[in-house]
C-alpha cells in the first residue's frame, strides 16, 4: 500500500541514496536503519510528503502522496524527531490539540486514558514544560493510543529518551497496530523487537 | 522542435551553449551602447528647457526600464521553476537578480544626478524614483533571502515565492506611490516629465535600452555559468572541464 | 473519537494559539508597549507643537504599527516550527491554508487588535480632532489585519533562518507600503476635515486581496520551509 519508486536524496553535494524502492503491504513494518547522516530522517520526511524527493515517487494506495495530500494525510499518523509538545500547554491540552490537528477529536476522558496508559497519571494538568524530556516524549507518544483509526504510522526514532517500560509500551502499541492490519514505518537505532510480524529492513548508508 | 529546447534545460548542455552565446551578446551590447551614447551625447539637440544636463536620461530611462523588465523576467523564471521543478530556471533567476539590482541602482543614481542641476536637489520623492527605490529593496530582499537559507533547494523555492509575491505587488505599490505623489503635488516636482521628445532623443533612448538588454543577457549568462559550476561541482562533466582543474 | 470538520478544526487552532498567548502574556504586552513607546518618541524627536503633531500623527502612528506588527510576526510560526507542531499542522487532513488563516487570526487578535484599541488615546496625545480619531481607529482596524496577513508570508519564508528579524523587515516592509499610504492618508484627510471614505475603501479592498491571497502564499511558504 505504501510504495516508493526510485527515490533519490541529495543533501548539499552528497547523494545520500538513489534508486531506492520498496513495497509495503498492510500488516507489514518497514524498519529504516543506518548511521547518523545516512538520510533516515530525509527518507522518513519524503514518505510523509514533507520533503520533495530529488527523484522518484512515493505512493499510498496507488496515488502519489504530494498530489492527493488530503486523503493521504487523513490516513497518516506521524511522530517526528521533535516531540511536538508545547511547553505552555498542559499534557491534556497537548494531546487533545495534537489529535485535533490530525483531524481527530478526542474528549477529555479518552485523552486522560491515553496519558494514564503512558504513565503520566497525575500530570495531566501540569504544563508540559515542567515535565522531564522523557515525560514530554511520552505525551507526544500517547497519540499512538488514540491513533488506531489511521492505517499508516510513520515514526522517526520513537524510542529516544524512553525508559525500558515506555519502550515496551510503544512496542506493544506498534505490534497491535500491525496485527490489526495497519502499516508502520519507523527509523530506529534501537532494536524494534517485533515478534511475529513481517519486518522489511532498509539499511541506508551502506 | 520541442525536444530540442528541453535538451538545453539541463545545466550540462546549457553550459557550453551559454559559453558560446555570451560573448556575442556582450559585443552587441558594446556596439549598441557606443551608437546610443553617440546619439545621446552628440547628435540629439540641446533641450530647450534643461540645456545639456537632460542628456542623463539616455542612461536613466533605459536603466529604469531594464530594472523593471528584469524583475518580471526573473519572476517568470521563478514561476517556471516552481511549476516544473527545473533546477536551471532557479539558477537563471538567481543570475538575473544582481544585474537587475544594478540597473535599479543606476536608475536611482542617474535620477539623482539629473535632479541636482535641474531642480537643485539630490533627491526628489517623485513617484517613479520612489518606486525604483522600493524595487531596489525587492531585489535586495530576494538576494538576501536566498543567501540566508543554507539548503540551496529550499533557498531557490523560498526566493522564488518571494519574487512572485513581489511581482504581484509591484503594480499595487506603484499605483499607491503614484497616488501618494499626486496627493502631495505641491511639494515635489516630477522627473518623469521628460523634455518633449525629439525623434532623435527617442531613438537614442531605445538604442541604449537595447544595449542594456544585451548587456543584461550577457552578464546573466556569464553569471549563470558560475552558478552552474558551483552547484554541479560534484558531477563528472564539470570535473572534466578545463576551467575546473585547479 | 470523531473526525473533525473544517470549522471545529479552525476553531481548535485559534483556541490553541489564544491559550498559548494568554499563558505567555509577555509577548503580546511587549508588542503593545513597543507601539506606545515608538509613537511617544516622535514628539520628543521632532516637536511638541500642536500644529506639527497633527501633521505627523497619521504617519507616526502608522509606521509604529508597521514596526510593531513586524516584530510580532517573529512569534507567528517560529515557535511551532521549532517544536515540531507546525509539521503536524501541515500533515493534517484539513487544508493548510485554513489552518494558517486560523493562526494569523489568532495572531492579529493578540497583537493587532490592542493597537487598534489604544490608537485613539495616542491620537489624543497628538491633538487630533475627534473625526480623525474615528478614521484612525477604522484605518487601523482594516489595516492591521492586512499587515498580519502579508507579514505572515515573510514570517513563513524566514523560518529557521539566521537573523530572521532583520531579514523579515527587509522582505515585508516594502509590501506594507500601500497599506501605509492609504492608512495614513485616511487619517490625514480627516484631520483636514475631508472625507476619508475613499481611502478606507481602498484599505478595505487591500484587506480583501490579503485575505484571499495571503494565506495561500503563506501556506506555500510554510511547505517550502518544512521541506
Amino acid at each position: 500500500m505504501l510504495d516508493a519508486a526510485s527515490l533519490e536524496c541529495v543533501r548539499g553535494q552528497r547523494r545520500l541514496f538513489h534508486r531506492l524502492s520498496f513495497n509495503l503491504p498492510p500488516g507489514h513494518v518497514l524498519w529504516v536503519l543506518g548511521p547518523n547522516g545516512s538520510g533516515k530522517t530525509s527518507l522518513i520526511r519524503m514518505l510523509c510528503g514533507l520533503l520533495r524527493p530529488d527523484a522518484g515517487e512515493v505512493r499510498w494506495k496507488g496515488e502519489e502522496v504530494r498530489a492527493s495530500s488530503d486523503s493521504f494525510h487523513a490516513d497518516l499518523l506521524y511522530l517526528g524527531h521533535a516531540p511536538a509538545v508545547k511547553g505552555d500547554l498542559t499534557s491534556l491540552e497537548n494531546v487533545r490539540f495534537g489529535l485535533a490537528q490530525t483531524g481527530l477529536g478526542a474528549d477529555a476522558h479518552e485523552a486522560e486514558a491515553a496519558l494514564n496508559e503512558f504513565g503520566l497519571t497525575g500530570r495531566e494538568r501540569l504544563l508540559a514544560r515542567f515535565l522531564s524530556a522523557g515525560q514530554q516524549r511520552r505525551v507526544g507518544l500517547s497519540r499512538l493510543a488514540l491513533g488506531r483509526s489511521k492505517p499508516l504510522w510513520i515514526l522517526d526514532e520513537p524510542f529516544t529518551a524512553l525508559d525500558s517500560q515506555a519502550v515496551e509500551l510503544v512496542q506493544s502499541h506498534l505490534t497491535r497496530h500491525v496485527m490489526g492490519g495497519g502499516t508502520v514505518v519507523l527509523a530506529s537505532h534501537h532494536d524494534i523487537g517485533f515478534v511475529g510480524t513481517p519486518v522489511q529492513r532498509l539499511q541506508l548508508g551502506a | 522542435m520541442a525536444l530540442n529546447w528541453w535538451k538545453y534545460a539541463a545545466p550540462q548542455t546549457f553550459y557550453p551553449l551559454s559559453g558560446r552565446l555570451a560573448p556575442w551578446f556582450l559585443a552587441l551590447a558594446a556596439a549598441l551602447a557606443a551608437a546610443g551614447l553617440y546619439i545621446g551625447l552628440f547628435v540629439a539637440p540641446t533641450d530647450f528647457q534643461q540645456g545639456e544636463s537632460y542628456r542623463i536620461i539616455f542612461v536613466h530611462v533605459p536603466a529604469a526600464w531594464m530594472s523593471m523588465f528584469m524583475y518580471v523576467v526573473m519572476a517568470s523564471w521563478c514561476a517556471v521553476g516552481l511549476a516544473l521543478g527545473t533546477r536551471l530556471s532557479f539558477m537563471m533567476a538567481l543570475a538575473l537578480a544582481p544585474t537587475g539590482a544594478m540597473f535599479t541602482f543606476i536608475a536611482l543614481w542617474s535620477g539623482s544626478l539629473w535632479g541636482k542641476p535641474t531642480w537643485g536637489t539630490w533627491w526628489v520623492w517623485d513617484a517613479r524614483l520612489t518606486s525604483e527605490l522600493i524595487l531596489l529593496f525587492l531585489y535586495i530582499g530576494f538576494m538576501a533571502l536566498h543567501a540566508a537559507i543554507d539548503d540551496v533547494r529550499r533557498a531557490d523555492r523560498a526566493a522564488a515565492l518571494l519574487a512572485l509575491v513581489g511581482v504581484v505587488n509591484v503594480p499595487i505599490i506603484y499605483f499607491s506611490v503614484k497616488w501618494w505623489n499626486t496627493l502631495h503635488q505641491g511639494a515635489s516636482v516630477s522627473l518623469t516629465r521628460a523634455p518633449s521628445m525629439a525623434a532623435t532623443m527617442l531613438v537614442g533612448m531605445l538604442i541604449m535600452a537595447l544595449a542594456a538588454w544585451m548587456y543584461a543577457i550577457a552578464a546573466s549568462l556569464y553569471r549563470v555559468r558560475s552558478i552552474i559550476l558551483e552547484r554541479e561541482a560534484h558531477a563528472d562533466w564539470v570535473r572534466q572541464l578545463p576551467e575546473a582543474s585547479v | 473519537m470523531k473526525p473533525l470538520a473544517l470549522a471545529p478544526m479552525f476553531a481548535s487552532v485559534v483556541r490553541r494559539d489564544l491559550t498559548l498567548a494568554l499563558r505567555r502574556r509577555s509577548d503580546a504586552l511587549t508588542t503593545f508597549f513597543f507601539f506606545v513607546i515608538v509613537v511617544s518618541l516622535f514628539p520628543l524627536g521632532i516637536s511638541p507643537e500642536p500644529s506639527i503633531l497633527r501633521v505627523i500623527a497619521p504617519g507616526v502612528v502608522w509606521v509604529a504599527a508597521l514596526l510593531a506588527s513586524m516584530l510580532a510576526l517573529l512569534r507567528l510560526f517560529a515557535p511551532d516550527f521549532d517544536d515540531g507542531t507546525l509539521e503536524q499542522l501541515a500533515l493534517g487532513p484539513q487544508p493548510l491554508v485554513l489552518l494558517v488563516t486560523a493562526k494569523v487570526l489568532a495572531h492579529w487578535l493578540v497583537t493587532g487588535l490592542p493597537l487598534v484599541l489604544i490608537a485613539p488615546l495616542l491620537g489624543l496625545q497628538f491633538q487630533l480632532p475627534a473625526s480623525a480619531l474615528g478614521s484612525m481607529t477604522l484605518s487601523l482596524l482594516l489595516g492591521t489585519p492586512c499587515l498580519s496577513l502579508i507579514g505572515a508570508i515573510g514570517a513563513a519564508l524566514t523560518l529557521g533562518v539566521r537573523g530572521a528579524g532583520a531579514l523579515l523587515a527587509l522582505l515585508v516592509l516594502p509590501l506594507y507600503i500601500p497599506v501605509l499610504i492609504f492608512g495614513a492618508a485616511a487619517v490625514s484627510a480627516s484631520t483636514e476635515g475631508m472625507p476619508a471614505g475613499g481611502h478606507l475603501s481602498v484599505l478595505g479592498a487591500l484587506l480583501l486581496l490579503a485575505i484571499v491571497f495571503g494565506p495561500v502564499a503563506s501556506a506555500a511558504a510554510v511547505r517550502i520551509a518544512l521541506g
